[in-house]
């Protein structure tokens, strides 16, 4: 099976294909290296830019206006604070112009934590993202997922943040991409350039399918009765296992939302499964304080407060100004697989 | 080494006989049309029939030669400007009309740029390739280098045009305009423009500017040319963007021009707006045209009489014309519309 950054890199190729790309490009994004997580290598129209993440948004900003649509890459979000008034102007320039000029480009950015990236390779942006409004944010947490949200990023008429979970980019899929071979070998030495040389290198394509997964569609990874969680990225497949592993031992029974899109959101998946479990709780590794989980409990209570058993409940990042190196301070910042576990059995616990 | 491009016009003769007599009283009309709508502007303003005013009274004898000279339209094949908001002289030489700069100013529900959400002379043309004039500072010089990949890419001869003030340039967006614009890989078709009236809000230029003419930037780049003009003066406003852009279209490379103009009535509403004592572009022009007998008195008053009535007749209608709904907030969130479960309350 592909992982998400083969995933990604195939959804690449299937764009410039097919939906019109012609133009990929951020910093190390072109040959020799196509992206420090290899996203973009052997892409056709990726291109290496000037380290300048301003350039890089303004550029694709640009291109978007004059009828391009652009996929520009952020090398890491912890670098993409300095462009926060250019995302701005990508998202508000249907609004401000009455509506004569959108801004269909995607921009893609590693994000979070779990490489032990230490104060400025861990950043999260889910939260500070979602308040860039016009802009839609999406994240996946598995290749296939990463595969559909980014044709759909490309053919959507708005601009697009495709937060691509770096602890998740090597990570391997439980499903075929449409068109990729079952061999996973295969498709490694078809597309995954080799060590040294690479400049006579080309890949070979697999014959790739469209595949969609709309953006404001949440997915249920697992069906449950007693409790509901809700997360994305790379806290998903660890809210999942847990889930998982409380079922197999026969001790809860928990569906696990992957919200997918954080703009626009699936609040009717929430509502949904509020209504059947009657407890909540939210999931991510942004850090507390204006945590974006905050604003779907304020919604949780505002508007399902008569369907909620116990009150809703929040598991996330510590509000601190950085992710330590040492992995006893990484993993005292943002939530751990045990944590989950506490959390999902507090709140199963709790006195209705 | 920066090279000073050398005009073809120089040919020793006088400047305005460079240009013909329709081409001088098509300028000259447009610069007085453009100064009183600003005026008119910036008495809305004062009077309360509208809010913030910015603007480019001062600069209308490099503004209007340069909407002349615009290849005009929409898509790859014509110039994609990038503008600031001291702009109205560039949109009017294009064909923009008086009445929708009041419609923006009183911000009615058919300012056509952006239905009463911004301030005036915030243009946004489709039509025309006039890009969201946006009121930060200089992003204008990172966008510029997006629709001018599109055009390198595309072919033919549409050039990307930006423009801004001379306090801008401390932006890091200008200079990543000039490192984008002479990448080896891919040098862009950039008329990049700075317009110097030697003043910030209030903070004067050579307070914080060590590089003397802001053009000096082009030496950094192997090639590139970079030439400072006068900016009062319409003919040479005229033949320096004709020359700039002559290069642009045939070499696909970016120019840098810097411009020298006044600014007749400060940084904005923010700081009064009240008439100052620099150099009037319009009276020299005048004079110019007068001296050479090429416009008399009389024609000149007749030709501001004319003007004043459009703005007085534009300003009369946009008295009429409704405010928008307040609802209408909700348009242009997304280009599908935004759905039931999107939160709209704005709060509990």
């Amino acid at each position: 099976m592909a992982n998400m950054a083969q995933a990604i890199r195939m959804a690449l190729h299937y764009g410039e294909e097919n939906l019109g790309v012609q133009e990929i490009f951020g910093e190390d994004v072109g040959a020799p290296l196509g992206g420090v997580f290899t996203v973009t290598q052997g892409l056709k129209t990726a291109w290496n830019a000037p380290l300048d993440e301003r350039g890089i948004v303004g550029a694709a900003i640009g291109l978007a206006w004059a009828g391009s649509r652009p996929v520009a890459e952020i090398q890491f979000v912890d670098y993409i604070f300095n462009t926060i008034d250019l995302l701005k102007l990508a998202g508000n320039s249907l609004w401000c112009s009455g509506g004569k000029f959108p801004c269909p480009l995607v921009i893609m950015t590693p994000t979070g934590s779990g490489i032990h990236g230490s104060i400025y390779h861990s950043h999260s942006f889910d939260s500070i993202a979602s308040k860039i409004h016009g802009m839609k944010v999406v994240c996946p947490s598995t290749p296939i997922d990463a595969y559909g949200l980014m044709l759909a990023a490309i053919k959507d008429d708005n601009p697009v943040l495709f937060l691509k979970p770096k602890a998740l980019l090597r990570a391997k899929g439980k499903e075929l991409i449409p068109g990729e071979p079952e061999d996973e070998r295969a498709l490694k030495e078809m597309i995954d350039a080799p060590i040294g040389d690479r400049s006579k290198w080309k890949p070979k394509w697999p014959s790739l399918e469209e595949f969609i997964v709309p953006i404001g569609k949440a997915k249920i990874a697992r069906e449950g009765s007693q409790m509901t969680v809700v997360t994305h990225g790379r806290m998903a497949p660890i809210c999942l296992q847990v889930a998982e592993e409380l079922a197999n031992a026969g001790e809860a029974d928990i569906e696990v939302i992957d919200l997918r899109s954080l703009i626009p959101y699936d609040w009717q998946a929430v509502k949904d499964s509020i209504r059947k479990t009657g407890r909540i709780l939210f999931v991510n590794e942004e850090t507390e304080i204006s945590n974006f989980g905050e604003h779907l409990i304020r919604r949780c209570v505002d508007e399902m407060f008569y369907e909620l058993a116990v009150a809703p409940k929040l598991l996330c990042g510590k509000a601190i100004p950085g992710i330590g190196l040492n992995p006893g301070l990484e993993f005292n910042s943002v939530p751990q697989k045990e944590e989950v576990e506490k959390a999902y059995r507090r709140l199963l616990s709790e006195q209705a | 080494m920066a090279t000073k491009v050398k005009s073809f016009r120089q040919t020793g003769k006088d400047p305005y006989e460079s240009l013909s007599p329709e081409t001088l009283k098509k300028i000259h009309r447009t610069m007085v049309l453009d100064r009183l709508l600003e005026e008119r502007l910036i008495k809305m303003s004062k009077g309360g029939e509208g809010f913030f005013w910015i603007g480019g009274p001062g600069e209308e004898a490099f503004s209007v030669p340069l909407g002349f000279l615009v290849k005009k339209g929409q898509g790859l094949d014509h110039d994609y400007l990038h503008l600031h908001y001291r702009s109205s002289g560039i949109a009017l030489a294009m064909g923009a009309q008086v009445i929708d700069s009041i419609r923006q100013m009183r911000t009615v529900m058919t300012d056509p740029y952006s239905r009463g959400r911004n301030f005036v002379n915030h243009y946004a043309i489709p039509e025309w390739n006039i890009m969201p004039v946006s009121p930060t500072i200089e992003t204008q010089y990172s966008t510029c280098i997006g629709s001018a990949i599109a055009q390198k890419r595309h072919g033919g001869d549409g050039i990307s045009i930006v423009n801004g003030g001379d306090a801008g340039s401390a932006e890091g967006d200008f200079h990543s305009c000039l490192v984008w614009s002479n990448r080896p890989a891919n040098p862009l078709p950039i008329l990049i423009i700075v317009v110097n009236n030697r003043f910030g809000i209030s903070t004067p230029f050579e307070q914080q500017h060590g590089e003397g003419d802001i053009s000096n930037w082009a030496k950094a780049f192997e090639g590139m040319p970079g030439k400072t003009i006068n900016g009062n003066d319409p003919v040479e406003s005229y033949l320096a963007i004709e020359e700039a852009m002559r290069y642009i279209r045939k070499e696909r490379k970016p120019y840098l021009l810097e411009a020298r103009c006044s600014r007749l009535h400060g940084h904005s509403s923010s700081s009064g707006a009240n008439r100052v004592d620099e150099p009037d572009c319009i009276s020299l022009f005048e004079d110019n045209l007068f001296q050479r007998k090429m416009m008399t008195p009389e024609e000149a008053k007749k030709i501001w009489t004319e003007c004043r009535e459009i703005c007085d007749t534009a300003y009369s209608q946009v008295k009429t014309e409704p405010y928008p709904d307040p609802e209408d907030i909700w348009n242009g969130v997304f280009t599908e519309g935004i759905d039931d479960d999107y939160p709209k309350k704005g709060g509990s």
